[in-house]
């Protein structure tokens, strides 16, 4: 196990590549006869974009790109994959940063993208069923005027799906007091690789069954599609405070979040963010964060009026307690909207300090937060690497940021290194490898260090239940060897038909 | 070094051992629930779950506990640091109360039990003790046993361990008892009721929070009633029914018997059984291949299952 040769590791997995133009596929002609012909994509170019997704992992492969609009699109699509021993693999926005949509073993990809209706709203049973290519701020949007809102919020709500959500079980700021993306998923639609279409859940209290819905949420495309979802819909609170407390120390910070939380207040969002990123953010944006802290924390509590002014107090006191050097309540909507937006953008503004991130994702128990930031510095600093902090402070969701630029020899390989230091140092701390992002091809190698054979073993016996074959989404999640039949998948590409 | 989820803990140890790896077992905790799922194979041995709790960190909001924990005793030691969690308090064990996954009737302010278990730790089919989940309050490592496990009547497993979410006791907690309000008005004249629950006839709601807010929204209440404080929620009826929240308005005392209803997550309880539900076929298949994933030969709760529950 290593950080570094990732995509030796990738190269290794995908496949041949024959560098020529594909001939004419009958995989290609049966999926454009189950869709349509625009539909179907299967140009170099089309091909190239799907490789990627957010992540810095390359060596991905793609085959046929679908678009597919129905339930039964996607059931074909699957259908045509199983006669053609072909592996799928969903694909939502690719903002994910873990490389869990880079397809190996140039499987047919099924986009999302024209499946993104919003279906119904349903006031009554408190839901609201959307189908997976629905960004998720649209449906934010969507709820504002009846008084509601989806309460998952990742950094990256503009642009991600619902469907992404599901499949990362994705959380965010303000996850913290609402809850990841599990816990708002009520009901699924989903199309196993065999073809069939199954509804997970359901809206009643307390559905029959096994809990599949939970079971496939966060399961990042290797148990099937997701076609449509049931997400509860959150009422918006009539008040909320947003603090900026400022910080000569990041310890002190992380130290006021432990305390805030001890102390018995959850609130709806804790983020900190160190001193380097809060300059970045203040040259991309202007959002109002001091320059000459060492570190903030945004602290945001939302409800009634008086009793989150008592929370709001408390905090503040809490934070002084702790050596913050200044505590200060947005004044107006409007600079609260402003501080969030500096939060949101935060990885944006990265761009002006080197052309590359890579942004890290662990969680550890909160009262550890100080010493594994102190870690996390020092290992930084070891490989020559520059890191920023920004994190989800409440629920110890660290976000290392490695900021650098690829053009230089070894440097991505430093990063990697680092990473895996960071990894380590957290699980050392009782951490957990990932708190959002999921594991993906990123952290594959490192499932040992939390699980036994055992514990892999019953995780892969969850995926063969759904996929006996793991037909959908081969090479994720879980290492080589844990994972039924991912090897078959990969290796049953047709020489003659990549480039 | 060895992975930070492998149990060093002897007595979870010997717990695996006394499951072994042949023979129908079943795990007994209170036998609150004994009957879900069907009668169990009368040949079953049973072994009951250890108990204690490991590690309660309230700073973290979680607790590591034991299987054979009951529920009251575990929200005592969480209560003596102003906690609680989502586990029923219904006369069980923490492991019952996972391996049935109901929800307390104040679910609406305690949370639910399927996303209160952070990590779980079972004995296999094979004898083999496994984890999943972790330790954190936010975890997305792996495929997720914790969701899996919740409801499952332990016929993927047998619990032995889990960690627990707890949240902060409110400042304030009230029940109130209405003759002459809507129930169905109350999730929009209140922000968070902890419970909102219905006979038919009168209407309970459960306002927890700072006191200013419980007065405040107590008196936001009046506006769709009268409400009176109340000593505690009604007694609930024995047999459990899981409708839809929008299907509570149309409730049918010639089908339930008497019942409390909850509004907002749409639980009854009811003097009468529920209809008997299924599993649709796909679904049922599924359950099946899970079912043979973890428990091939069939010995864990021999002639329990999920679909008949």
């Amino acid at each position: 196990m290593a950080g570094t040769a990732w995509s030796d590791r990738l190269r290794n997995l995908t496949g041949r590549r024959a560098g020529t133009t594909p001939v004419a596929d009958p995989l290609v002609a049966d999926l454009q006869q189950a869709l349509s012909a625009d539909r179907v994509h299967d140009s170099g170019v089309h091909r190239a974009l799907m490789k990627k997704d957010a992540s810095v992992f390359t060596g991905g492969v793609s085959g046929p790109l679908c678009y597919p609009e129905t339930t039964e699109e996607v059931q074909a699509i699957m259908r045509i994959a199983e006669r053609h021993d072909r592996a799928v693999v969903p694909r939502g926005a690719g903002t994910g940063l873990a490389g869990g949509a880079i397809p190996l073993g140039a499987p047919i990809v099924i986009a999302a993208t024209r499946m993104n209706r919003i279906v119904d709203v349903d006031l009554d049973d408190r839901v609201a069923w959307v189908e997976p290519g629905v960004v998720n701020l649209d449906l934010t949007r969507h709820l504002q005027p009846l008084g509601f809102h989806f309460a998952p919020d990742p950094s990256s709500q503009q642009v991600c799906t619902i469907g992404g959500n599901v499949a990362n079980n994705s959380g965010g700021p303000h996850c913290l007091a609402y809850g990841v993306t599990n816990a708002h998923v009520v009901a699924l639609e989903v199309v196993l690789p065999s073809g069939e279409a199954l509804m997970l859940g359901g809206l009643d209290a307390e559905p029959l069954g096994y809990d599949l819905r939970g079971a496939f949420v966060g399961s990042e495309g290797t148990l099937g599609f997701t076609t449509k979802v049931a997400v509860t819909i959150t009422p918006n609170a009539p008040a909320v405070r947003t603090l900026l407390l400022s910080f000569d120390t990041i310890r002190d910070a992380a130290n006021t979040v432990g305390a805030i939380i001890a102390d018995g207040i959850v609130p709806a969002a804790l983020e900190v963010m160190d001193q380097r990123i809060t300059e970045a953010v203040e040259n991309y944006v202007g959002a109002g964060y001091p320059t000459d802290a060492g570190a903030v924390l945004l602290a945001e509590v939302d409800g009634l009026a008086d009793g989150i002014a008592i929370d709001a107090d408390r905090i503040g006191e809490i934070g002084r307690a702790h050596g913050a050097i200044d505590v200060r309540q947005a004044a107006t909507e409007e600079e609260r909207a402003l501080l969030w937006k500096g939060r949101k953008t935060a990885f944006g503004a990265i761009a002006q300090i080197a052309p590359d991130y890579y942004l890290h994702d662990t969680v550890v128990p909160r009262a550890k937060l100080a010493d594994v930031l102190d870690e996390v510095y020092a290992i930084a600093e070891r490989h020559d690497v520059l890191v920023m902090n920004v994190f989800h402070a409440g629920d110890g969701n660290l976000h290392p940021l490695l900021v650098f630029d690829a053009r230089i020899e070894g440097k991505l390989d430093a990063v990697h290194a680092a990473g895996s230091e960071i990894l380590a140092a957290s699980v050392a701390a009782g951490g957990v490898l990932s708190g959002e992002h999921g594991i993906g091809v990123e952290k594959q190698a490192y499932m040992d260090q939390m699980f036994t054979d055992d514990d892999m073993d019953h995780q892969g016996r969850l995926r063969r239940a759904f996929d006996p074959v793991c037909r959908a989404n081969p090479g994720k999640v879980l290492p080589m060897g844990h994972s039924c039949a991912d090897i078959a998948a990969l290796r049953s590409v047709p020489s003659e038909v990549w480039g | 070094m060895s992975p930070l989820l492998a149990v060093d803990d002897p007595v979870l140890l010997s717990f695996a051992d006394e499951v072994g790896a042949s023979g129908p077992v079943a795990a007994a905790g209170r036998r609150t629930r004994w009957e879900r799922g069907g009668a169990l194979h009368p040949d079953t041995r049973l072994v009951t779950a250890p108990t204690g709790i490991v590690a309660y960190s309230p700073a973290e909001m979680t607790a590591q506990v034991r299987a054979g924990t009951s529920v009251e005793e575990f929200h005592l030691a969480l209560a003596e640091h102003g906690q609680r969690s989502a586990l029923p308090e219904r006369g069980g064990t923490v492991g019952g109360a996972i391996a049935v996954g109901e929800n307390a009737a104040s679910s609406l302010g305690r949370g639910r039990v399927r996303t209160a278990v952070l990590q779980i730790r079972y004995v296999s089919a094979e004898g083999r003790m496994v984890s999943g989940g972790g330790p954190t309050v936010k975890n997305v490592t792996g495929f997720d046993l914790p969701r899996l496990m919740v409801g499952s009547l332990g016929t993927l497993g047998l619990f032995a361990e889990a960690i627990i979410r707890t949240n902060p006791i409110p400042e304030v907690s009230v029940w109130l008892r209405s003759d002459d309000a809507n129930p169905f008005a109350v999730p929009t004249t209140v922000l968070k009721p902890s419970a909102i629950l219905w006979d038919g006839d009168q209407t309970w709601v459960e306002l927890e929070g700072h006191r200013i807010d419980v007065v405040s929204e107590q008196g936001r209440l009046g506006a769709i009633g009268s409400f009176r404080e109340a000593d505690g929620p009604p007694a609930l009826p024995h047999h459990r029914w899981s409708l839809r929240p929008a299907e509570l308005a149309s409730l049918d005392r010639a089908a339930t018997g008497a019942f409390v209803a909850s509004v907002g997550t749409g639980t009854v309880w009811a003097t009468n059984p529920a209809p008997p539900r299924s599993l649709d076929l796909g679904v049922a298949a599924l359950t099946e291949r899970m079912k043979h994933e973890f428990d091939p030969t069939g010995r864990l709760n021999p002639g329990r299952s999920v679909a008949t529950a």
